[in-house]
């Protein structure tokens, strides 16, 4: 199929998906799986549509963007004219499971970092490249092919040894309250899984489908462009992407998903 | 309602989003978000936040509206919104069972009655922590917002109303 028709259909069935944005008022539905550790995908607190488009892959935008990434992945860029590919082959087998332990501890620097910062860590130190400006599509692009690459296998972020300390932090600010709402992400993410916000249907808040695809914004987001739009609801002060507190957050929230099997590109209003 | 009063409604319904839309400038500008002292009696704070009683379906409209945005959370008798939030109850008659100031008290700050509660105090500024700088300083409505909510709160004395 070629790329222009591919995309008139992607256009086309998103306008159509936007058109019938009304989800269902239901719980989880009965085909939910159930699993030993009660761990839910937030794919099954979305509406049947968006579901729908997640799973198709001549309609998920989010596919796209690891389509380009693959691309990326082999085009040799900076000083050194080297490709991501110049490493590590076409990244199909030297990628998997690796995105499944990020954010992890950086061991030359000593910080937590989360994938797009190693992406762009790999780009200085090894290419010789600028790093890729943070939430920019080509960031994005090679951060969803990286992570797609670990499609269906379980997260499972390190929480021990070095990362202890970033794990702890992260658990404080998930259940600080914070904004002129005063709320905490275990509020509505632990203690009010499945009820409504609003339209909003309330999930788990897992991290197995990022990079996402948000139709809202129409564009993928990182965790950390989520958490803002979270805070940005709160009325709290969002931080800076990559900030070490949101890399934190990202490590604790991600530890609450380990054993979920990654979805990237998911798909969410 | 008189035929002089709906007209006086009609009147403030119409103008009243124009006129605030002048006032909401920006931040800076002449919007009344600064907190006036109050006091609590028991579960109620039985006094008027602006010395006088509020309007209702001004306060029907902060409920439905962002302002307010009351159905993010409660079911309401509002029924030309589609979507209504399920994490606090349901407030179809919930002026028949709490009287306007114990209302007034669950608006201005709830937790000085269950500090673990979800719902937000809407006429506070202290004991939060990281607001967004636009906000902060500032209560999230205003005195007169506020009375116009205890108002439409007030009048939802009908059990019955099914609001879906």
């Amino acid at each position: 199929m070629g790329v222009m028709r591919r995309f008139l259909r992607h256009a086309a069935m998103l306008l159509a998906a936007l058109a019938a944005a009304t989800p269902a008022f239901a719980d989880p539905p009965p085909e939910t799986p159930v699993r030993d550790d009660g761990l839910i995908s937030g794919y099954w607190f979305a509406s049947p549509e968006t579901r729908a488009i997640q799973d198709d892959e001549f309609s998920n935008p989010g596919l796209l963007y690891v389509d380009r990434g693959a691309l990326r992945w082999r085009e040799p860029d900076g000083a050194a004219e080297k490709s991501c590919a110049s490493c590590h082959d076409d990244g199909v087998e030297t990628m998997a499971g690796v995105g499944a332990t990020y954010p992890k501890v950086d061991e030359a620097s000593g910080a937590l970092i989360n994938l797009g910062e190693r992406v762009n860590m790999c780009r200085v130190r090894h290419m010789d490249a600028k790093p890729l400006e943070t939430e920019s599509e080509p960031l994005l692009d090679l951060t969803a092919y990286i992570m797609h690459q670990s499609q269906g296998m379980p997260m499972a972020v390190t929480i021990d040894g070095p990362a202890a300390p970033f794990f702890e932090h992260g658990q404080a600010l998930y259940n600080q309250r914070v904004g002129q709402m005063d709320l905490a992400c275990t509020m509505c993410h632990d203690q009010r899984v499945g009820h409504y916000l609003r339209a909003e249907h309330i999930s788990q808040g897992h991290l197995n489908g990022f990079p996402t695809y948000m139709m809202r914004w129409g564009t993928m987001a990182s965790p950390h462009r989520r958490f803002q739009f979270c805070n940005e609801q709160a009325r709290a002060e969002p931080l800076p992407i990559n900030h070490p507190d949101y890399n934190a957050l990202e490590l604790y929230i991600a530890w609450r998903g380990n054993g979920l099997e990654i979805e990237t590109p998911a798909v969410r209003r | 309602m008189t035929p002089t009063r709906s007209l006086i409604a009609l009147v403030i319904r119409w103008c009243g989003p124009l006129c605030a839309g002048l006032l909401v400038a920006g931040p800076g500008a002449a919007v009344d978000r600064e907190l006036r002292p109050y006091e609590v009696v028991g579960d109620e704070i039985p006094l008027s936040l602006t010395g006088a009683p509020g309007d209702p379906i001004r306060g029907r409209e902060i409920a439905a509206g962002r302002e307010g945005n009351c159905l993010a959370c409660h079911h309401m008798p509002i029924p030309e919104e589609q979507f209504h939030g399920d994490i606090g109850p349901d407030l179809s008659g919930i002026g028949a069972r709490l009287s306007p100031g114990a209302l007034r008290l669950r608006l201005v700050d709830p937790k000085r009655l269950n500090a673990a509660t979800i719902m937000p105090a809407f006429y506070a500024v202290e004991g939060l922590e990281r607001v967004d700088p636009y906000y902060r300083g500032r209560t999230a409505l205003s005195a007169q917002q506020i009375e116009d909510l205890v108002a439409y709160l007030a009048g939802l004395t009908d059990e019955s109303v099914d609001t879906n």
